[in-house]
C-alpha cells in the first residue's frame, strides 16, 4: 500500500502543504488541504479508494492524478 | 487563491533560507555578492548557530542553503552540518572546493541529507579564473572529482551567468554530466563586489535571449534557483515559481546574524533584524515591518501597464536597487528594453553596506581591469 516515503517531511500550510523529500531533495506543493488529509490517510488505508473516502465523486479523478504524480516523484512509495 | 498569491503574502516560515556562515574566504571573486574575504569578529558562535538550527527545526524549514564566504573554512563547519541534519534541517552548501578532499567527499557521500554545490564561473580555466582567481578552476574540478570518486550522488555545478561564460552553456552541461553532477545556473546580481563589475560582466541583450532559449530547451534538467524569472517576459514562463520571494518565502541570515530580505540584498534598506534579538529568527521572520511591507500587494508601478508584467513581475528587487532603479519599475535587464531606458536617468547608486574584501587582494586573485574590453582605453587608476 502507498504511503508517504519515510524520507519525506510535511509542513502544513493554509493552502495545503509543503512536502520535502530529503533523499531526492525535491519540494512539492499540495494545493488542497484535503489532499494532505488523503495523503496522511494512505498509511492505514486498505486502498487508495479507501483513503479517498469523503472526497466527492466528481473530484476524485483530480485527487487520483495528484497521488499518481506524488508516486512518480517518489514522495509516495 | 492561487499558490503564488499565498507565496506573495508570505508564509509562516521560509521555504528555503540562505545562511552565510562566514565572510572569510580563500578566494576574492570579482562578483562576490557578499563582498567576502575577511572574517567578521562578531560572527555567530557555534552555540548561537545551533540555536538558530533549533529554531529552523521548530519552524519546519526543510533545508538551508549554506554559503559565505567559504563556509568550509569555519572550524566548526562539519559540526554544524551534522547538527543540522540530526535536527531534520537538510543542508545544501556552496563551496569553491577548497576543503573537499577524498576523505571529506567520502563523508559527504555517506549522508543523504547533505547536498553540495561547487561554484564554477567558466567552463574553461581561462574564463573561470579571470573572475574567481588563479587556480580556482582546478580546485573546483578536483573537488568534483573527489565527490564523483566517493560515489556522492548528484552534486551541483553552480554557475553565475556572465557575458564571458554564456557562450559555454553546452560545455558547462557536458562538464557537469562528466562528473555525474547537475548544472545549476544563476543570475549575476549587482550586489556586493558585483556592483563594481556589473557593467562588464552582466549578459548582453542578445545573450539573454540565447540563455532563455537554452533554459527552455533544457527544462528541469538544469536548476536555476528560480533566478531568471525576468526572462519570462520573452514569452513562456520558465520552470519554477517565477516570483521574487524576498521576505515572503526566502531570506538571508548573514554571518553576524543579521536577517536580510534576500541573499542579494545585503544593505540596511533590506535589513529586517538580527537572530540575536529577543524572539530570535522566528520573530524577525514573522514580525519584521520590512517583511510585512514586502508581503503587501505590490503595485507594479511603471511596469503595471506592460503586457509582460504578469510573467516577469518587474524582475529582481536587488538588481533594481543596486543599479539605482526604483523598486516598482523595470529590472535593469528587462528583456523588453525598459530597463535600459530607465537606467539612462539614474544618478547616484546605493553602495552595499558591508565590505569584507581582503585588503590588497589575495595571491593569484583576479585582476579586475583585465575583464572585458572597455570601449575606451583610459587608465583604470
Amino acid at each position: 500500500m502507498l504511503a508517504l516515503h519515510p524520507q519525506v517531511s510535511v509542513r502544513p500550510e493554509p493552502f495545503g502543504a509543503l512536502l520535502y523529500h530529503f533523499g531526492t531533495r525535491r519540494l512539492s506543493f499540495l494545493k488542497d488541504r484535503r489532499l494532505l488529509d488523503v495523503v496522511q490517510r494512505l498509511d492505514g488505508s486498505t486502498s487508495v479508494e479507501d483513503a479517498l473516502t469523503g472526497v466527492p465523486e466528481g473530484e476524485r479523478a483530480a485527487f487520483r492524478k495528484a497521488l499518481a504524480t506524488l508516486e512518480q516523484t517518489g514522495m509516495l512509495a | 487563491m492561487r499558490l503564488v498569491e499565498h507565496f506573495k503574502a508570505g508564509l509562516d516560515a521560509p521555504i528555503c533560507l540562505t545562511w552565510e556562515l562566514t565572510y572569510a574566504c580563500n578566494l576574492a571573486c570579482l562578483h562576490c555578492l557578499s563582498s567576502s574575504g575577511r572574517r567578521d569578529p562578531r560572527e555567530l558562535s557555534t552555540e548561537e548557530c545551533k540555536a538558530v538550527i533549533d529554531e529552523l527545526q521548530r519552524m519546519q524549514v526543510f533545508y538551508v542553503n549554506i554559503g559565505g564566504g567559504e563556509p568550509t573554512v569555519r572550524s566548526d563547519f562539519w559540526e554544524l552540518v551534522d547538527y543540522a541534519t540530526d535536527h531534520q534541517v537538510g543542508v545544501k552548501f556552496s563551496t569553491n572546493g577548497v576543503r573537499i578532499d577524498a576523505a571529506v567527499a567520502e563523508r559527504l557521500a555517506a549522508s543523504s541529507y547533505v547536498d553540495v554545490q561547487v561554484s564554477l564561473d567558466g567552463a574553461t580555466a581561462e574564463v573561470n579564473d579571470a573572475v574567481r582567481g588563479a587556480g580556482s578552476y582546478d580546485m573546483a574540478l578536483r573537488a568534483l572529482g573527489h565527490l564523483r570518486d566517493a560515489g556522492f550522488r548528484d552534486a551541483k555545478v553552480s554557475v553565475v551567468c556572465t557575458r564571458q561564460n554564456l557562450g559555454q552553456l553546452d560545455a558547462f552541461k557536458e562538464l557537469a554530466d562528466s562528473f555525474g553532477a547537475t548544472l545549476r545556473l544563476t543570475r549575476l546580481r549587482p550586489s556586493g563586489r558585483g556592483a563594481d563589475v556589473w557593467d562588464d560582466l552582466h549578459p548582453l541583450p542578445h545573450q539573454q535571449k540565447e540563455l532563455y532559449d537554452w533554459l527552455l530547451a533544457h527544462g528541469e534538467d538544469v536548476l536555476t534557483g528560480d533566478s531568471f524569472f525576468h526572462l519570462s517576459a520573452f514569452g513562456s514562463a520558465l520552470p519554477g515559481l517565477n516570483l521574487c520571494g524576498a521576505g515572503r518565502v526566502v531570506c538571508l541570515i548573514d554571518p553576524v546574524g543579521d536577517v536580510y530580505a534576500c541573499p542579494f540584498a545585503i544593505h540596511e534598506e533590506f535589513l529586517a533584524g538580527n537572530v540575536r534579538s529577543p524572539g530570535g529568527f522566528a520573530s524577525v521572520w514573522r514580525d519584521s515591518g520590512l517583511f510585512a511591507s514586502l508581503r503587501e500587494p505590490q503595485s507594479g508601478g511603471a511596469c503595471a501597464s506592460c503586457s509582460f508584467y504578469d510573467s516577469c513581475q518587474g524582475g529582481c528587487m536587488a538588481a533594481k536597487f543596486f543599479t539605482g532603479l526604483p523598486l516598482d519599475g523595470p529590472d535593469p535587464e528587462c528583456v523588453q528594453g525598459y530597463g535600459e531606458l530607465a537606467l539612462a536617468g539614474v544618478g547616484a547608486v546605493p553602495k552595499p553596506t558591508g565590505d569584507h574584501s581582503h585588503r590588497g587582494g589575495v595571491r593569484g586573485g583576479p585582476v579586475p581591469v583585465s575583464i572585458g574590453a572597455r570601449p575606451c582605453n583610459e587608465s583604470p587608476v
